[in-house]
């Protein structure tokens, strides 16, 4: 009888988590009405789920609908738990775990980027040397004075990630990032 | 409000008067309320119009319990109408109740003027923010034209699918505001909620090619098939006899298979029978039939049933593999399962022998030769297990609906009073609310007039919606109050002594009130019993009251509730009376679990 062995005492049977967490990327599709973010967002806090990204738009004016992408993490039965409890939300049509779909169809991930604008300031040398990295990222800049740039920069997060690393010697002011859009590659659609 | 309200056509009206005819159109007999300022017009109608019945409560408490208790004891939906602010605060632990236990309620909530939401006005909450995660859904009411269509969708979400509770929020310009009543669309407009009822066939039969080859089988039944309606308790009754198979039941499903059948084998769970838990740990196939896999059905769950294989039918895909995993899951209602499960048992080209199960059988007689509910009854003081039997016996043979608070007494209630049929037993599964059991039997009282309304209470819970004596004699309800009295907070004292070195923190009624003065102070009866040998006499003096009754039963003190799981425990290894020594109670749990609460 290894029960025993188990702390106990609690009111509740608490069973450690022996399962592996992995990162999952959620598309939510849903009705575009008031509250429906506030709906999503709860279940997470409520139900003590993670959120590493998120992102809300809407997506087709006419059938009043957005579309949320969220990053989160769970061992596989949380994440499987994770999507029923978003499908139960009256107002979500459908909920497609993209990095489940991506290895379906054989491939690694689903297609996942970033939108991220960054503030450098500087001159001379430095001012030089972010403009150099910033053609080297692809990053285009959208707004510059003598002193500073706003650059906008597009790709994956780990990308992002970099940019704004090697950017922070440089006189790196402030970072905005958009969150993950994602979406499944070949002609399906979600 | 305009002057020329005679002149409208039939499906121009104010906000009130909307919500009073899609009310009536969504068969509505009764609403359970209290008034306030945000929800004056809509009261206004209410005193013009005969079709509704207003109940008035005295605490908006009492309101959602009445309306669960309705709803739970018809099969319809309850109604509560309550206004702003505090009338909405109040409301939240009813509706918390309601989702945990799937009962079907539609909560209407009066809100200050559109124009000043978000003003911290006076009697101002965020009704829709507070009751987000505590209903199905809800709505704040925007636009007057969309309010008749709003209540339509909330009648059609609180009972369809999983039932539960919703709110729609009325802001009172709205109330006043002149729109159009659109009637109850035949067919939904939203197609973002369609929740699937038919189960999916092949699953279906993979249960059954299961259910053929169980040596040991169990059925494991929930409150799923009480709201699925009294078709599904009748055909679990003959899946049970074509199968031959054992069957228990959570707390929320007692009634679905009577209690006198041959296979029942009493309710599972932490106090449940020890035939049912043993059977639930050593089957080899469980079919789960709408029933959650609780924690306080499963004990430690890394020990649930080891060697069984799982069929879990349920209407909630969140249900399916959230605390246990099940090897074929059946998506749908119970009702259409069951149907579906029935003929294709009836189908089976072969079906099993009665051999197949006998030894089975065989041991199920050994463990209920354990006598788990058992108690020692005394001819001194009455023990709180004979006063439950005497209540069964002396009202069995009449139409009795039971309700109970949240404690002792409620797992006694579930342990000693014998069910037969669905919807007669109303209790707080989920949420656990103590004050539940009295507004509650009020509800079913509302519905069921001239049938045995019993709360079975305790000392404490009792206290937590005693205001409601006063509806209860404003409408002549004859609600009977059964009291429990062992001046404890008894489930809380004997945690305490299992798990606390029996420092009885807090958990005992100091100050009691003088239960029978209370109830004549009301205009009910009271009545006050501590002696074995009185109570058979008074319990048929309280039934045969046809008034309110309060009725102060004097009980052992330090009874404790047996058998019993303890925490971390599995399903085969619980504590039964006959072993609950003192020192048996003092280390079921051991020092090392004490610690860690």
């Amino acid at each position: 009888m290894n029960a025993h062995q188990q702390p106990t005492g609690s009111a509740y049977f608490i069973a450690p988590e022996t399962a592996k967490a992995e990162s999952h990327t959620l598309s939510v599709l849903v009705n575009n009405e008031p509250g429906v973010l506030a709906r999503v967002i709860g279940l997470f806090s409520g139900r003590g789920y993670n959120i590493e990204s998120l992102t809300v738009s809407e997506t087709e004016h006419e059938a009043h609908l957005s579309r949320i992408t969220i990053v989160t993490r769970g061992t596989p039965t949380v994440l499987e738990q994770i999507k029923a409890q978003l499908e139960r939300i009256v107002p979500v049509h459908r909920v497609v775990d993209l990095t489940v779909r991506a290895r379906e169809l054989g491939q690694e991930r689903p297609i996942e980027r970033e939108v991220a604008l960054v503030k450098v300031v500087g001159r001379g040398e430095h001012r030089a040397e972010a403009l150099r990295l910033a053609d080297a990222f692809h990053a285009k800049v959208v707004d510059a004075t003598v002193e500073h740039f706003i650059l906008e920069i597009t790709g994956k997060s780990s990308k992002i990630d970099q940019f704004v690393a090697v950017m922070k010697p440089l006189g790196l002011v402030e970072v905005c990032r958009t969150g993950i859009a994602a979406m499944n590659r070949g002609p399906q659609g979600m | 409000m305009t002057d020329s309200n005679n002149q409208m056509p039939d499906n121009r009206m104010t906000g009130a008067e909307i919500v009073l005819r899609a009310l009536k159109d969504n068969g509505v007999e009764h609403i359970f309320g209290y008034p306030g300022g945000a929800v004056l017009p809509i009261y206004d109608e209410i005193f013009q119009q005969e079709e509704v019945q207003h109940i008035l409560v005295r605490h908006e408490q009492g309101a959602g319990h009445a309306a669960e208790g309705y709803a739970r004891s018809t099969g319809k939906v309850g109604v509560m109408l309550v206004t702003s602010g505090p009338g909405a605060t109040n409301a939240v632990t009813p509706l918390q109740d309601a989702l945990m236990d799937s009962v079907p309620l539609v909560c209407l909530t009066g809100q200050v003027p559109t124009t000043l939401i978000g003003s911290d006005a006076f009697q101002e909450c965020d009704t829709v923010g507070i009751t987000r995660p505590c209903t199905k859904h809800n709505w704040l009411v925007k636009d007057v034209n969309e309010l008749a269509g709003i209540i339509h969708e909330a009648f059609r979400i609180a009972q369809t699918g999983r039932p539960g509770p919703v709110v729609v929020d009325i802001p009172k310009d709205i109330q006043f505001a002149t729109g159009t009543y659109t009637p109850k669309p035949e067919i939904a407009a939203n197609i973002s909620y369609q929740p699937r009822t038919q189960g999916d066939l092949k699953a279906i039969q993979a249960a059954i090619d299961l259910m053929a080859t169980a040596r040991r089988p169990i059925l494991y039944t929930g409150g799923g098939v009480i709201n699925s309606g009294p078709e599904a308790s009748r055909l679990l009754r003959e899946l049970v006899e074509l199968t031959g198979f054992p069957i228990t039941s959570t707390l929320m499903g007692l009634g679905a298979y009577p209690a006198s059948g041959t296979n029942w084998l009493g309710m599972l769970g932490m106090h449940g029978s020890y035939e049912a838990n043993m059977a639930m740990h050593d089957c080899d196939v469980m079919v789960c039939i709408g029933a959650r896999f609780d924690d306080r059905i499963t004990g430690r769950l890394n020990a649930f049933s080891p060697n069984s294989r799982k069929v879990h039918i349920d209407i909630d895909p969140s249900s399916i593999n959230k605390n246990v995993h099940v090897d074929i899951p059946v998506l749908g209602d119970v009702g259409s399962v069951l149907e579906d499960m029935v003929r294709l048992w009836r189908a089976l080209p072969k079906k099993p022998a009665k051999a197949q199960t006998e030894e089975w059988w065989q041991e199920i007689a050994r463990w209920r030769a354990r006598k788990s509910f058992s108690y020692k009854n005394s001819n001194d003081v009455i023990m709180p297990q004979y006063a439950l039997q005497r209540l069964h016996e002396l009202t069995k043979g009449r139409n009795t609906y039971i309700t109970t608070e949240v404690g002792q007494h409620q797992m006694w209630a579930a342990q000693f009073i014998d069910f037969e049929e669905p919807n007669r037993w109303m209790t707080s599964g989920g949420l656990g609310t103590m004050g539940y059991g009295f507004p509650a039997a009020i509800g079913v009282q509302v519905a069921h007039p001239d049938a045995l309304v019993i709360d079975v209470a305790g000392d404490a819970s009792i206290q937590m919606c005693i205001q409601e004596m006063s509806t209860a004699i404003q409408y002549n309800l004859p609600v009977k109050i059964f009291i429990l009295n062992n001046q404890y907070m008894g489930m809380v004292r004997q945690w305490q002594q299992l798990l606390h070195g029996n420092r009885l923190s807090n958990s005992y009624t100091e100050a009691m009130p003088d239960f029978v003065k209370l109830a004549e102070a009301y205009g009910a009866v009271g009545m006050y019993c501590d002696d074995p040998k009185e109570l058979d006499g008074k319990i048929e003096e309280m039934v045969a009251v046809k008034k309110p009754v309060i009725f102060d039963c004097r009980v052992a003190n330090l009874a404790n509730c047996f058998p019993m799981i303890p925490s971390g425990k599995a399903h085969n290894e619980m504590l039964l009376p006959d072993e609950a020594s003192d020192e048996a109670v003092a280390n079921a749990i051991d020092a090392k679990g004490r610690q860690l609460v």
